[in-house]
């Protein structure tokens, strides 16, 4: 017998542009919670799977424990090999992505109706019976570290390396989740089958499933699919101490075209300012065309392609970041620049006509990205990591609004930091 | 005319049922301009794109580039639309939008609420005749591509070197010139050059007009007679002849080193037909090749090369059929340390021909031939993915009904038409090979 909490059932119609989005809390027999839309028009199920933690649960001297473990759980599972494991999913048409970052472990999977069943015993036999033969790990290793070295001559690798050593220090942020090759290379089967134990438990997993199939089916999918995860896992770190300096460091890289990471301290999301912090940044350089950033930097004087700003809010810490690129002898006018504007917004904030259009491109484009069974299920993963209610569907466009104009420019004055906005180019820059 | 398609794939016997319920639309305007309507209404979003057949390969000699750099003009403004207001407006009316440019095409889009349809083909009518540019748009926006080109191209070692090996793969066409234009033709582009494209390509008779999301094809067709069928054809648009290719024969090989590149490769691309309307037999076969070779971890190249051998950490094919000219067919291994280019590059060529001695392992067409049939249900969850494959294909010469007869005749395909397709694509003689290295290797 399942049952299931229906805790909340939204009808978006009344509103311009939404669809009927019906979101249903399930709780499986096991006590496994998950979000559901049920869409039987196609005969598929998006189911996404994430645990809390990722790559910042790798112990000290492991860096890159996590990140190969979760390459290697579709490379030898049960009874199976790398090559029967695939054959598997190939014949049943499933898709399954195993990824890591840092703050997560996400697993992505699109299977048919028709072989449900088949497909998510092999998803099970990944995710509860990895194997982790030696042969595999050599192997996934290889290509980790291929990846490492071409990092390490990416122009933006570099800049965010830099940028998060600089930040972080020796926070888990500080470094990347892939590991040096030092690290990677002294890996063993039994780092990768702690970090397996470490990261997949049941107290830090968050479900979401949109497609072809009901609550009741749901939960007892989840039941056989996950409830032999165990209990806990590895603590999670601490928050970071970000130091953000205010400087300009240059790393050395020949390349015609200078990249640069910029940021300062950020904002929480359960700050009563969040909102409004959020409307200033899509006014800064939140993605559009419109911004003052790609105004000033790219509309009017050609410095680049594109620049960019947007809050990054992380579990242990929340930054305001930025990126630009432009070639060697132009990167300079493009950060006297972008450190103008910053300045400029601090001090005189924005005006009600760029307010009201920063709000309208907000509230008419959030409903627009519930458009498919893969895309929502993904929102309500992201949601119940973030803490957010269901309901916060319906009430995000009105917190936009809510901003004013003097509590906007309020928190420029409060949140922007010339001083603090810190850069790291990597190039050959001219005059930096 | 309106016509109306039933997008079924595949017939009874397959695992996957078919689909009769997706329908797709298309009808032509008096003024010639092609509309294709694809329905999806589960949710009220509409994605509005109209594509040009006209891209980098249609341009003249001397000013590779101008399509490209010429799309980025389009949101400079009209008669009625300030500079940038273009943008703001989709903006401001909660919808994002961006344009491409390719070989074959160029497409603008909005993705907006399907209520505001109506405002965007107002505006992108618009700007398909009545553009108003000056010489200080074109200089700013002139820098703004050469950053481009700089961000895609000259910082990254691979692009390099791929713009070098097109340039040899293609003696002839205008597909040897990259899309973004060759630098030095780049920084003298001029406001002339951009609207002599202009004026030459971007007509109603040479355009097609993609909607896909919430919409009903009765009512886009009154919308797009309104805004586009009120706009005169171009008569002098005459038919899209492009230099060909003469017969390839001498085998070419390139190397390029790098100080940037940390991770070596060999890769090779041979000349290799492309679908054709009403005749795609050949193509759908180079695809599963593709498939067969180096599609996923139990393809015939990462078997061999990978898990056999253990001499490469990544094998790789590809094959894409939907050009208006020839295409390529590649192939890339990316040795271990330890091996040399020269013997990954040896194994990749001993195990193709392996392979084609030894046929099509059926069970593997099988397995692939069940996740293209997927791939269909899977697609109906991105109608954008499905406008998108409307607008490539139409603009490569193909019809919709190609579009439509594509998923069966991949289906149709045997083993034996893919070892005959793999003997008639692998030749030397049509083929360029190059070497990505850190720095010069020692051949032995």
């Amino acid at each position: 017998m399942m049952r299931f909490v229906l805790v909340f059932v939204g009808f978006f119609a009344a509103l311009p542009a939404w669809a009927e989005i019906n979101i249903k809390e399930v709780t499986s027999e096991g006590g496994i919670k998950a979000w559901l839309v049920e869409e039987p028009s196609i005969p598929f199920v998006a189911l996404e799977l994430r645990f809390r933690g990722g790559t910042s649960l790798d112990v000290a001297g492991k860096r890159g424990a996590t990140n190969l473990m979760v390459g290697l759980l579709e490379e030898g599972a049960g009874d199976l090999d790398a090559q029967g494991f695939a054959r598997a999913s190939e014949a049943l048409a499933a898709q399954f992505g195993y990824d890591s970052h840092d703050d997560a472990v996400t697993i992505s999977a699109r299977f048919l109706s028709e072989n449900r069943d088949e497909a998510l015993e092999l998803l099970r036999l990944s995710l509860i019976e990895p194997t982790f033969p030696q042969v595999a790990v050599d192997r996934v290793r290889a290509q980790v570290l291929s990846g490492i070295r071409s990092r390490a001559k990416d122009p933006n690798d570099i800049a965010g390396e830099h940028f998060n050593a600089a930040v972080f220090g020796d926070h888990p942020y500080g470094t990347d989740g892939s590991g040096t090759v030092e690290s990677v290379t002294a890996l063993t089967r039994d780092d990768i089958v702690e970090a397996h134990q470490g990261a997949l438990a049941r107290d830090r997993l968050f479900v979401a499933a949109v497609g072809d199939i009901t609550a009741d089916e749901l939960g007892m999918l989840l039941d056989n699919l996950l409830g032999a995860l165990p209990e806990t896992g590895a603590p999670l770190p601490e928050r970071a101490n970000e130091v953000l300096s205010g400087e300009v460091e240059v790393v050395e890289f020949e390349t015609p075209q200078s990249v640069a990471i910029f940021g300062q301290p950020g904002i929480h999301r359960e700050d009563p300012d969040f909102f409004a912090a959020y409307v200033l940044n899509t006014i800064m350089g939140g993605g559009g065309f419109e911004s003052r950033l790609m105004t000033e930097v790219r509309e009017k004087r050609g410095l680049t392609y594109g620049v960019y700003s947007y809050l990054v809010l992380r579990d242990h810490s929340d930054l305001y970041l930025g990126s630009v690129a432009s070639a060697n002898d132009r990167i300079g006018e493009a950060i006297d620049v972008i450190r103008a504007e910053w300045a400029r917004m601090a001090e005189n904030g924005v005006t009600q006509d760029e307010l009201t259009a920063a709000k309208a491109l907000l509230t008419g484009a959030y409903p627009l990205r519930f458009d498919g069974n893969g895309s929502i299920a993904k929102i309500m993963v992201g949601m119940q990591m973030d803490g957010l209610p269901v309901d916060y569907i319906v009430t995000r466009n009105d917190q936009v609004d809510a901003v004013t104009l003097d509590q906007i420019n309020r928190v420029a004055g409060e949140l922007l930091d010339p001083e603090a906005l810190t850069f790291v180019v990597v190039g050959k820059p001219d005059g930096v | 005319m309106l016509r109306r398609f039933a997008m079924a794939v595949g017939a009874a016997v397959l695992a996957v049922p078919a689909w009769a319920s997706d329908l797709v639309t298309d009808f032509t305007l008096d003024n010639g301009m092609e509309v294709v309507v694809i329905e999806d209404h589960r949710a009220p979003v509409v994605m509005h794109m109209v594509w040009y057949r006209a891209g980098s390969a249609d341009e003249k000699p001397g000013v590779s580039g101008v399509a490209h750099f010429l799309e980025h003009l389009l949101f400079k403004g009209t008669e009625t639309l300030e500079p940038g207001e273009f943008s703001a407006t989709v903006a401001a009316n909660g919808g994002r939008d961006n344009a491409f440019t390719s070989y074959d095409y160029t497409g603008y889009f909005q993705r907006v609420a399907a209520d505001r349809l109506e405002l965007m083909m107002r505006m992108e009518s618009d700007r398909m005749v009545n553009l108003q540019l000056d010489d200080e748009d074109i200089l700013t926006e002139r820098d703004v591509i050469i950053e481009e080109r700089n961000q895609r191209v000259e910082n990254s070692p691979g692009s390099l070197f791929r713009e070098q090996m097109s340039a040899a793969q293609y003696m002839n066409h205008r597909y040897g010139v990259p899309i973004i234009g060759w630098r030095h033709e780049m920084v003298d582009l001029s406001l002339e050059d951009a609207l002599e494209y202009y004026e030459q390509f971007y007509a109603p008779n040479n355009a097609i007009l993609v909607v896909a999301g919430d919409v009903e094809p009765d009512a886009v067709k009154v919308l797009a007679e309104q805004y586009y069928g009120v706009i005169p054809a171009n008569p002098d648009l005459g038919p899209r002849a492009r230099p060909q290719e003469p017969p390839q024969t001498s085998a070419r090989r390139m190397e390029y080193s790098d100080p940037r590149v940390s991770q070596p490769y060999v890769t090779r691309s041979y000349l290799a037909p492309e679908r054709n309307p009403g005749d795609q037999r050949t193509a759908a076969a180079l695809t599963l090749l593709g498939e067969v070779l180096g599609g996923s971890q139990t393809s015939v190249l990462n078997q061999k090369l990978q898990f056999e051998a253990k001499k490469v950490v990544y094998a790789g094919a590809w094959y894409s059929g939907t050009t208006l000219d020839q295409t390529t067919f590649n192939l890339t291994v990316v040795p271990v340390p330890g091996v040399s280019l020269r013997e990954a590059e040896d194994a990749m060529d001993a195990a193709v021909a392996e392979f084609i001695e030894t046929g099509v392992d059926g069970e593997q067409l099988d397995r692939i031939k069940m996740q293209l049939r997927a791939s269909q249900v899977y697609a109906r969850d991105d109608v954008e993915a499905l406008a998108n494959r409307y607008g490539r294909a139409l603009t490569s010469g193909l019809t919709v009904a190609d579009v439509q007869e594509w998923p069966e005749i991949l289906q149709s395909i045997t083993g034996d038409e893919i070892i005959a397709a793999a003997q008639a694509v692998f030749d030397r003689k049509r083929s360029v090979t190059g070497w990505l290295m850190a720095e010069e290797e020692v051949t032995q």
